[in-house]
């Protein structure tokens, strides 16, 4: 009878541990973000949860590859912002996801240090020699785009013969994230790097420099936005989403660097 | 003990034992060994294993160069002051490894305390294989002078004086008596430094970046690989795993108590207090 007593000690211990897990309260939307909205949605945050008194929106952000992943496994997710549609059609695939919107698109630039140490003044001066090159990882949507325009480059013929080999033979790092890759430049740690437009925000500009990418080789990034189907809150995840559309909201991607996907007429 | 109280301790037992062998046979399941011989096979993982292997070989032979002397230090001087660089020692085994990447950046990165000045005679060591092996040694060398140190203390004082008086010089004395004392001690240190640095991950990251075949290794590989390859990564997972029993049966058994008796009768016979080795 004793032995019963002490066993359920730690029975209840351990119950009391996952009771004490942040019970989620009704009004609690869980927001998986492409880790390049970062200073976009820290700033939709507060104006979210004023216009919807009561209500908590808590970030996950990471790198889109990985957050589906997380979806996929059963991470808590009521809405999903990806920097690509490669890793949200899966998920809308396999019934995860709802109906994707586009809500905003992106561009590739290159980042250098303000001291430019290796004199980086256009996109074909990444082919030359000895430079320290920092890119996204393949796996992450900045890094299938960077692959994608350096191969553009290549086949327009303006940027000499071999010009992915030789880019590539400069690249010294994989990064997991794009903030990673920015992180590296403003750090002066590596000669330039390969981000989006929206990564350069103001606090950067401090320390980085851009070099535009022209059009004609660069990649534009549909940034779609779907509501999880498992989700608990789905009133408020279509308010939110209904918010990033919001003429407020698409104003609030363009100061944060993106392009938006529903002009204001 | 009686059986009963015997079966419930078992029973007590069995969650610490459960949380720490179920994910690991969740990750055995998962792995579908037949195919682990065509996945060893593929570059990223031979790669990443390669270098794994190098960069954890180069800091063993690292720390043991230059952890030994401190050990030895630290097992016989008394000096003010001890305790400040004792705590000193062990610190990046409490250090989160992303603050030991972050410190080693803003040390030996391009505008480092020392970096800056590398950086003038042209060396950069941040994006390198010696990155790596920084890195390595600076996370996993803690565990090996730990080790040593409680080896070299365990020695008695009078087998090195005696050495000494007979005209051995201390390098000779070193060589001959104390560290063949200490042995066990500091290859038990040295395996467990170098597990440390197979596994290490957030200081490789932050410091030497992500390039295969230059300072992608085993647990950054599977980092990359968990949102290409799940397999790759499991393939990879599993035979950290497997180095990890192995190191963990390989220290166990050098510092089993039982094997004292091993040792030449003499230095049994000559202090108990030998055994401290086999702490």
């Amino acid at each position: 009878m004793r032995a019963v007593v002490w066993l359920a000690i730690p029975v209840l211990a351990l119950a009391a541990v996952f009771a004490a897990s942040p019970a989620e309260a009704a009004d609690t939307l869980t927001v998986f973000a492409a880790a390049s909205l970062t200073e976009f949605l820290q700033e939709a945050q507060p104006l979210f949860e004023k216009e919807n008194p009561g209500t908590e929106v808590r970030l996950n952000l990471a790198a889109s590859s990985r957050l589906r992943i997380q979806i996929e496994y059963g991470g808590p997710a009521d809405v999903f912002l990806s920097a690509n549609t490669r890793h949200m059609d899966p998920l809308v695939k396999a019934k995860l996801a709802g109906k994707p919107s586009i809500f905003a698109h992106n561009r590739l630039v290159i980042a250098v240090p303000k001291r430019n140490p290796a004199r980086i003044k256009m996109p074909c001066d990444l082919a030359k020699p000895n430079i320290k090159l920092v890119i996204a990882a393949a796996e992450t949507p900045i890094g299938t785009y960077t692959r994608e325009a350096i191969e553009k480059m290549e086949a327009s013929g303006d940027y000499g013969d071999d010009f992915k080999a030789r880019v590539m033979a400069n690249v010294r790092s994989h990064e997991p994230t794009v903030k990673a890759v920015v992180a590296r430049v403003n750090l002066g740690e590596a000669d330039a790097g390969i981000c989006y437009s929206s990564d350069i925000t103001p606090a950067i500009r401090e320390n980085v420099l851009t070099i535009d990418i022209p059009d004609a080789v660069n990649i534009i990034a549909d940034y779609p936005i779907a509501i999880i189907a498992r989700t608990r809150h789905r009133t408020l995840a279509s308010k939110f989403v209904g918010f990033v559309l919001s003429p407020e909201g698409q104003r609030l991607l363009v100061k944060h660097g993106f392009l938006n996907a529903r002009p204001t007429e | 003990m009686r059986p009963k109280r015997n079966a419930v301790l078992v029973i007590f037992s069995m969650p610490a034992l459960a949380l720490i062998v179920l994910p690991i046979v969740g990750l055995f399941f998962r792995a579908q060994l037949g195919r682990v011989g065509s996945y060893v096979c593929c570059r990223p993982v031979a790669e990443a294993l390669a270098l794994s292997l190098t960069t954890s070989g180069l800091t063993a032979i690292l720390i043991l160069l230059i952890g030994t002397p401190l050990a030895y230090w630290l097992a016989f001087a008394e000096f003010r002051g001890k305790r400040i660089i004792d705590s000193l020692v062990d610190l990046p085994v409490v250090l989160p490894p992303v603050v030991a990447g972050m410190a080693l950046l803003m040390t030996f990165g391009a505008f480092g305390l020392l970096g800056r000045y590398l950086n003038l005679a042209g060396i950069a060591i941040p994006f390198t294989t010696a990155a790596v092996v920084l890195a390595q040694t600076f996370v996993a060398g803690p565990f090996y002078v730990r080790q040593a140190r409680v080896g070299f203390e365990s020695i008695p004082r009078q087998l090195i004086m005696a050495s000494m008086t007979m005209g051995a010089s201390p390098l000779r004395t070193f060589f001959r008596v104390t560290a063949p004392l200490a042995s066990h001690a500091i290859l038990a240190g040295l395996v467990m430094a170098w597990a440390r640095a197979v596994g290490e991950f957030g200081a490789t990251l932050m410091f030497a970046g992500n390039m295969p075949g230059i300072t992608q290794t085993m647990p950054l590989a599977i980092y990359s690989s968990f949102e290409s390859d799940l397999n790759a990564a499991i393939v990879l997972s599993v035979t950290l795993v497997a180095i990890s029993f192995l190191v963990i049966t390989v220290t166990k058994f050098l510092l089993d108590p039982g094997r004292a008796g091993e040792r030449p009768a003499l230095m049994a016979a000559l202090s108990r207090s030998s055994e401290g080795v086999a702490r």
